[in-house]
């Protein structure tokens, strides 16, 4: 692997060399490397493109990553990963796609993730996307992910965004049982002319399932995002969606929620906030001395974290 | 040493400072007078977030009137907000950082916080956000002054919302910033208290500077309400 490849693991995948655990790394649309244990299996799906991430039940304080990383131009590449977790297991999976594109053609990545989540299972997901390169070529990324989510099971999926994605359509789709829990934190920054759109729906189908998405995001200079958040309250529930934007310069934030309740005892909630930096916190950090670039990169830095 | 020389400062036609000279020297002032009366504007336009009409501010001689925000902040100006300002995502620590300039210790942290009333542990990781209260958010702002350790302080009334704290706490802030600088820092209030505690008091009213003086000689005058009626009208000034 050449240092371009191992910075987009780094940036994406946290991971400085042979990370711990379980992990698949997946470069220029093939297989990099594999490592299984005794809990966690990885199986190369025979059909189509992609893998099987197998969780024994009961699997605890284990880790899952799979990095993607692309580092030739023109390169589209597109793959279905399932992961199927074990009743009671308790598990961090570390997913992420990094491209560098030096040259003129378009360089993609369309990651279908699904999650089959057993009774009772808990799963911190973290996917990170990131571009780089300065060629003329776009990099273009389509993640969708699918949650299943049986009875008393948790997920918590943090998704962030921030450089370098030229075109990214997100679909993240949820249907959760009886006591099931699924928390969506997005993070997203755009700059240029980067388009983004997320597209949440959620179908809370069991009793008491509750369901918390939340967007955070900065859209700079000509770029433009959509938030879509669809919440369907099918039974005894709480659905709670956020999105807080901070617009600057030319660019466009749509934020569009879709509430339905079809249970007299479902609680919705959606909450949407677009704007620009309030000038009173540039000002404030301003009489500490700090200069209204910094000021402001500050504040962007802290909404983001 | 503070000077302003023939401050002026009008918008849309309304004169809300009125030519006002006064120098500060190192010291504890205290500027009252009723509300309405320019005293958060002089404030302001001290800091730099007001450009005067005419006039001129100088700072140990040198003519500052035309400088940005953060060059005066720079040269050494701090001034506390009277309605803190919220931040999502950025933390107690985070701004206590960016006031000090460098990269604050959690003892440090630690020691200005508690200097404040608040127990660094609980606050020096929470965002500086909405689920502060106003009390909580009051005394940050203060915090991020005593981290700035500047020649001239300005508290635009830092006794509002501060009343599960005692204003003998908030009096020793003042006097240990006073022994560790041996600035000018300026009060803006209403609260007798406060006002007791300065070396010197200067009233505004109707944007002009009407008293200017002594504690010894100002107060008397202003608890008789003969001079500057602060102790009449909207507010319950000079009232405990």
């Amino acid at each position: 692997m050449n240092t371009i490849e191992k910075n987009l693991l780094k940036e994406v995948a946290d991971i400085h060399e042979t990370p711990e655990g379980a992990y698949n790394i997946r470069a220029n649309g093939k297989l990099d490397s594999r490592n299984t244990t005794a809990n966690i299996d990885i199986v190369t799906k025979e059909d189509k493109s992609g893998i099987d991430i197998i969780i024994k039940p009961g699997t605890k304080h284990e880790s899952v990553h799979i990095p993607v990383i692309i580092s030739e131009t023109g390169l589209k590449d597109l793959v279905y990963n399932d992961f199927y977790i074990g009743e009671d297991a308790d598990v961090v999976i570390v997913a992420g796609c990094g491209i560098h594109n030096c040259g003129d053609q378009e360089s993609a990545h369309d990651g279908i993730h699904s999650f089959h989540l057993a009774k009772n299972a808990r799963v911190k997901y973290i996917e990170k996307h990131y571009g780089a390169g300065d060629g003329l070529g776009k990099n273009v990324m389509n993640p969708t992910t699918i949650i299943e989510l049986s009875e008393g099971s948790y997920l918590e999926m943090e998704t962030t965004q921030i450089k370098g994605i030229d075109s990214t359509h997100r679909v993240t789709k949820g249907t959760l049982a009886d006591n099931a829990t699924l928390v969506i934190h997005e993070k997203i920054m755009t700059h240029g002319e980067q388009q983004a759109t997320t597209d949440f729906t959620v179908d809370l189908n069991g009793v008491d399932s509750s369901a918390n998405v939340v967007s955070r995001s900065v859209a700079k200079e000509k770029s433009f995002q959509k938030f879509v958040s669809t919440i369907n309250g099918n039974a005894k529930c709480n659905g709670h969606t956020e999105c807080d934007a901070i617009i600057m310069d030319e660019a466009v934030v749509t934020a569009i929620p879709e509430l339905t309740a079809a249970n007299i005892d479902a609680s919705l909630i959606h909450e949407a906030a677009i704007g620009k930096i309030a000038g009173e916190q540039l000002v404030k950090l301003m009489t500490l001395g700090l200069s209204e670039a910094e000021a402001e990169e500050q504040i962007i830095n802290g909404f983001l974290k | 040493m503070l000077e302003l020389k023939n401050l002026c400062y009008t918008v849309d036609g309304k004169e809300i400072i009125k030519n006002i000279s006064a120098t500060f020297d190192d010291g504890f002032i205290a500027i009252t007078g009723p509300n309405g009366g320019g005293k958060s504007t002089l404030a302001k336009l001290i800091a730099g977030i007001y450009t005067p009409t005419s006039g001129q501010i100088l700072l140990n001689g040198e003519d500052i009137t035309n400088m940005s925000i953060t060059e005066r902040a720079k040269k050494g100006i701090s001034y506390a907000f009277q309605q803190p300002v919220k931040f999502k995502g950025l933390t107690v620590k985070d701004l206590l950082t960016l006031a000090a300039g460098k990269d604050t210790s959690v003892n440090d942290a630690c020691n200005i916080l508690s200097e404040v009333g608040l127990c660094a542990r609980d606050y020096i990781n929470r965002e500086v956000n909405g689920s502060l209260s106003g009390g909580e958010l009051k005394r940050i702002e203060i915090a991020m002054i005593i981290a700035r350790e500047t020649a001239i302080s300005i508290f635009d009334e830092p006794e509002a919302g501060i009343d599960l704290w005692s204003f003998k706490s908030l009096n020793k802030v003042f006097e240990k910033m006073h022994d560790k600088i041996n600035g000018t820092i300026l009060i803006i209030s209403h609260q007798e208290r406060i006002l007791n505690t300065a070396d010197r008091i200067v009233v505004l009213k109707n944007g002009e500077l009407i008293n200017d003086g002594s504690r010894d000689e100002v107060l008397p005058k202003l608890l008789e309400g003969t001079e500057a009626n602060i102790n009449t009208g909207s507010c319950s000034v000079l009232q405990d």
